[in-house]
């Protein structure tokens, strides 16, 4: 499911030389007084992407997507939307539009009126806009709500107003600011896929905001994810799980063991990597990790198998432990192994036959082993 | 009187102890509705019993007398004598105040100054409120601070100190002739102007501190969310800033509005002798020409022109927020 919106459209642009990206961000830096919010950042939006910008708060995607909506101007740097610079053009003249976190509905106004203001702010015939306004209306299902205010709505419903506030005047770009920050977890998830269903009926660009990888991963074709204003990987979701490329990508998605040691032999295709305590691990997604180099090996903890008994001979990495921890969450276990040499490496196990033959317990002895390939090797 | 009632309550039910708890009961129910009855005893016994006061001597006479008006009511006669007092009163007094354009003009006057005042201030108070919103958090308690400075000092003294500034040979004047500005001194003491200044510049904080309070609980994202669907800032601050401070606006401008209609002190000392205002029309009659009742009645119909239209305001509010409901 989780690559799931990529493969149904086989839409990847940034695989594609001849394609030009819709929206570029070059070499651009943001700084508030002594703070850098955005750091020398580059970055290519391709047209009709649902593009999403991950990392924790204060790591400047917000400020990233203020810049494009226009409120802040880069301290360096260039943003171009398709092949037009935008500096100095005001936020009222951008043909950009914003989903704001809190909302910002206009208390006074109807749901009506909230959703007219920016085509009032054009000057559309009246007929077009009341036209338009029934039409969002009904795309966002909150036809019998067009005369309440803002105030007589609940959260979902007013993130609808929101939604269909910024997406009326039709713009090239949608940015949404933590779209479902402020909704319930099952509203959420729901709200989701209906986000996403909106992008592929509407056809626009989106770049949305998040802190919540889970949400990046269900909704995006592609996310950026963010440290200290710069970019860290840009890639699909499976990509960024699968293949991080730095310790931070890996540690910030999803769960993951980091198990540090050193490349020991490196031939073309596989690494030997020596542990502290002299285990070694034979992987083959060694990339660019050269002999002798300190590297991480991260694995995530379903690519790694627990058993009581060891494994037959000739079955690489291999590891003795002892179960540390366990819980059990119905759909899947998840184990914390003691290895030999201290460390507590994260195993999961889906719990696909209803009582498990290999049942294993507190303080058992147990072994682990992953595929050469289960994991990756990374250098930063 | 909830203390006398509670201690007899409690009184009554030292020696059931089983009822206790119906007692105390019964006691915060009392202590409740009494709670409620504070602010109507309070309206009671300084505001309406004032009024009937005022509003009966202004239905009597002037007479040369200790105190200077014909007694109302009078039980000394008995009753004959009350019913003959009682047919003595009359609205004589309200029909005089029609027949003097003295007192139209004043009342005119008195209205036109507080709202020209009122409109002032809010010219100049809503900048300044929209600014403190607008402040870094830390910057806010002092600048609120600042307005509020001037308290500290009696209100007198601050007008006084306006004569000094203002008069022909004034700290103004000097300035201006100073910087080369001007050559024969600016005449604003004794001038509309000068009382103007005076209730614009002593009345400010009543107008800033609403419009301060409800500008700083706008949520400013809402006036990007307006420039995002493609507003000037200007015409964002007229479609959402403004809307939203309405309230602000409101309350300020009747802080401003109704105590400047009745404004004594500010144009008697910057106004000189012939300015017109209710306030000073209704400290002549009473201290210049001792006519008590007169002045009583132009006391209460100042209130009615105050009173009406802030109830019709006040109904018609309380049906929007019934209808936004």
């Amino acid at each position: 499911m989780k690559s799931l919106g990529s493969i149904r459209r086989s839409f990847a642009p940034w695989n594609d030389p001849e394609a030009r990206p819709y929206i570029v961000f070059e070499n651009v830096t943001k700084r508030f007084g002594d703070f850098t919010a955005v750091n020398d950042l580059s970055l290519d939006i391709y047209e009709r992407e649902f593009f999403a910008l991950l990392g924790a708060s204060g790591c400047g995607k917000s400020t990233l997507l203020r810049m494009l909506a226009g409120f802040e101007e880069p301290t360096s740097g260039r943003i171009l939307l398709e092949g037009q610079d935008l500096r100095g053009i005001p936020p009222y003249r951008r043909p950009v539009n914003m989903m704001f976190q809190s909302y910002a509905l206009f208390p006074h106004m109807t749901v009506e009126a909230n959703i007219a203001f920016g085509l009032k702010q054009d000057g559309m015939p009246k007929a077009d806009i009341e036209a338009r306004v029934a039409e969002m209306l009904k795309l966002v299902r909150l036809e019998q709500f067009a005369r309440r205010k803002p105030h007589q709505l609940s959260g979902g419903q007013r993130q609808r107003v929101a939604l269909a506030r910024s997406v009326a005047k039709r713009p090239k770009v949608l940015l949404l600011d933590e779209p479902l920050g402020a909704l319930d977890k099952k509203l959420r998830e729901a709200t989701q896929f209906e986000l996403m269903d909106l992008q592929q009926e509407l056809g626009l660009t989106f770049v949305v905001v998040t802190h919540d990888q889970e949400e990046a991963m269900t909704m995006a074709d592609r996310i950026a994810i963010m440290d200290k204003g710069q970019v860290m990987q840009v890639a699909t979701p499976a990509e960024v799980y699968e293949a991080p490329t730095s310790r931070f990508v890996a540690d910030f998605v999803g769960n993951v063991n980091m198990l540090e040691g050193t490349v020991a032999e490196r031939s073309e295709k596989t690494a030997t990597i020596t542990g502290a305590s002299g285990a070694r691990i034979v992987v083959e997604n060694a990339g660019d990790a050269a002999a002798g180099s300190e590297v991480a090996f991260a694995i995530r903890p379903e690519k790694i198998k627990v058993s009581s008994r060891p494994p037959a001979a000739g079955v690489p990495n291999v590891m003795e432990g002892e179960i540390w921890d366990l819980a059990y969450l119905g759909d899947m276990t998840v184990y914390h192994v003691k290895l030999s040499d201290g460390q507590v490496v994260k195993a999961s196990a889906l719990n696909s036959a209803r009582i498990t033959e290999d049942q294993l317990s507190w303080n058992d002895k147990a072994w682990i082993s992953f595929a050469p390939d289960a994991g990756v090797v990374l250098t930063r | 009187m909830a203390q006398a009632v509670q201690e007899t309550l409690s009184g009554t039910t030292a020696g059931q102890v089983g009822e206790q708890g119906l007692a105390s009961r019964a006691i915060a129910a009392i202590t409740g509705r009494a709670v409620i009855l504070v602010p109507y005893l309070w309206l009671l016994i300084f505001f309406l019993v004032p009024f009937g006061i005022v509003f009966k001597i202004s239905l009597s006479q002037t007479t040369i007398a200790m105190p200077p008006y014909t007694p109302v009511f009078n039980w000394d006669d008995g009753i004959s004598g009350f019913l003959a007092n009682l047919r003595e009163l009359s609205f004589e007094n309200y029909t005089w105040l029609l027949d003097d354009a003295l007192y139209f003009n004043a009342y005119v006057s008195s209205v036109v100054i507080a709202g020209v005042s009122t409109f002032l201030a809010l010219l100049i108070g809503y900048p300044l409120a929209y600014a403190m919103a607008r402040a870094p958090g830390s910057l806010r308690p002092l600048l609120l601070m600042m307005v509020i400075l001037p308290f500290w000092t009696s209100f007198l003294i601050r007008v006084y100190a306006w004569i000094g500034i203002l008069k022909p040979e004034g700290l103004l004047n000097q300035f201006l002739f100073w910087i080369g500005a001007i050559d024969t001194p600016l005449q604003i003491m004794n001038t509309n102007t000068a009382i103007y200044i005076g209730i614009v510049y002593s009345y400010l904080p009543f107008m800033v501190l609403p419009l301060y309070a409800t500008l700083e609980k706008m949520d400013f994202s809402l006036i990007e969310a307006a420039q995002d669907l493609g507003c000037t800032p200007i015409s964002a601050f007229w479609k959402i800033t403004f809307p939203l401070s309405l309230p602000g606006v409101v309350a300020g401008s009747l802080l401003v509005f109704i105590p400047a209609i009745g404004e004594f002190v500010i144009p008697d000392l910057l106004g000189g002798s012939q300015t017109l205002m209710i306030g000073k029309t209704l400290w002549n009659e009473f201290f210049s020409n001792r006519d008590w009742p007169v002045a009583s009645a132009v006391a209460i119909v100042l209130l009615l022109i105050l009173v009406v239209p802030m109830m019709f305001f006040q109904r018609a509010q309380a049906r929007a927020q019934e209808q936004g409901r």
